[in-house]
């Protein structure tokens, strides 16, 4: 059949192959290449309700991508929901007095932590806490409250 | 009324023996294994036949897949202004889920058939007893090389599969649909995972070229004798390697991605 040295380089080039495609796989199509949460620092931030945020959620400064929600829990005592976030080691001059928000990326997108620096000098480090959060908008509430002010605002003017 | 259920406890004793002698063949395989390590061209050879040979069915099927998924994708997702999820919809479906299991079903009837045939084929021509006579262990000669080298090439296959696929739903989306390329892939980038989407469609295509290629070797060593068994133990390894592909990815989704 075939001489054994080209059926040797033939079977070569095609596991070579079979493994570019995985690693083609793992570097364009996935998220491997982008931020992996090593060297990152963790910081909590405490939320009357996170709304539809979920682990691995992006967390952004000024709409950049600085890290992922890592952790999502419960605290039994305050009964609010304290979210971890893995921000890289690239953006580690976060002041303490940043503020985080929950927003959503369109009309029907995912949520995301957006953190707002503030002006202090010190910075946030390993552990810390970002302590002026606001919570995710929840839609039903927000219908709620216009009706109910429409319906006040109405009766004012009777 | 004696009779059929005789008959049918026959045919149960019977399929239970051959499930039997199949994990006890595949034991016996596996004991194998090392010697094929030893002897390397052996593996070398059918890897030629096994895996290179596929290529060609698995670049054109994934191409064609993942143009396919690239239309059907813009024509549902367009009508949601969505359409820059393109990517997404292309990249999870084939690496979550088309990519193992089209190339296994492709795996299966090319190379798995070859297999059955090849192997049923020595055997009805006594070369497997042969090779006993002649103090070679058949499975550890034909068997062990052949289970090896499709155990190896599928899994390469099946990312070779989503790879093209990918590239396939690119020309489509990007380049004849205009949907945006920076969109395209940088959407498909935040939302694909690597440990959870990738690595789980590499696990299942893993799996399925275990269970492909032991069906094959299986259905040859076992087979009736005769050009009438070769070519039944064939058509039945095509039949139960789709069947144990398609419920196998269903048990593996349930665990991987299911919550159950």
């Amino acid at each position: 059949m075939h001489n054994s040295k080209t059926v040797e380089i033939i079977v070569g080039l095609f596991v070579a192959l079979g493994i570019a495609a995985l690693f083609m796989l793992a570097m364009k199509v996935s998220n491997l290449s982008a931020f992996t949460g090593e060297g990152g620092y963790i910081v909590t931030a405490r939320f009357e309700n996170i709304g539809g945020l979920k682990v691995r959620s992006p967390v952004t400064v000024a709409g950049v991508r600085v890290g992922r929600i890592s952790e999502i829990n419960f605290d039994n005592t305050t009964y609010e929901a304290v979210v971890s976030m893995n921000i890289s080691g690239d953006y580690n001059t976060l002041p303490t007095d940043t503020s985080a928000s929950i927003f959503t990326a369109g009309l029907l997108g995912e949520q995301y932590v957006a953190l707002e620096p503030g002006g202090d000098e010190k910075y946030l480090q390993q552990g810390g806490e970002v302590r002026l959060t606001q919570s995710a908008i929840v839609l039903e509430q927000v219908i709620g409250q216009f009706l109910y002010s429409q319906a006040e605002g109405g009766g004012d003017a009777k | 009324m004696i009779e059929t259920i005789r008959k049918l406890g026959r045919w149960g004793l019977g399929s239970f023996e051959r499930l039997g002698r199949g994990h006890i063949f595949l034991i016996h395989i596996l004991l194998g294994i090392p010697s094929v390590l030893a002897r390397f061209g052996l593996l070398v050879q059918q890897m030629l036949s096994v895996g290179v040979l596929s290529l060609i069915i698995i670049v054109v099927s994934g191409l064609f897949v993942g143009m396919v998924l690239g239309l059907q994708g813009y024509n549902t997702l367009v009508d949601f202004g969505a359409e820059q999820s393109l990517g997404v919809v292309v990249a999870l479906s084939l690496v979550r889920e088309l990519g193992p299991v089209v190339a296994s079903l492709l795996f299966a009837g090319r190379a798995g058939s070859a297999l059955t045939a090849e192997i049923g084929l020595m055997k009805s021509t006594e070369q497997l007893s042969g090779m006993e006579m002649m103090a070679v262990d058949p499975i550890k000669r034909v068997i062990a090389p052949r289970f090896l080298a499709g155990f190896i090439s599928l899994p390469l296959l099946a990312a070779i599969f989503s790879a093209i696929g990918v590239v396939g739903g690119y020309f489509v989306g990007v380049g004849l649909l205009g949907v945006d390329d920076g969109a395209f892939w940088s959407q498909m980038q935040a939302k694909v995972d690597f440990s959870e989407d990738i690595m789980n469609g590499v696990i299942k295509s893993i799996v399925f070229g275990f269970v492909v290629t032991w069906i094959a070797v299986f259905e040859g060593y076992d087979c009736v004798p005769t050009s009438e068994g070769v070519s039944r133990a064939t058509t039945r390894t095509v039949v139960h390697s789709a069947l144990a592909i398609l419920g196998l990815d269903f048990v593996l989704t349930a665990l991987m991605f299911g919550n159950i």
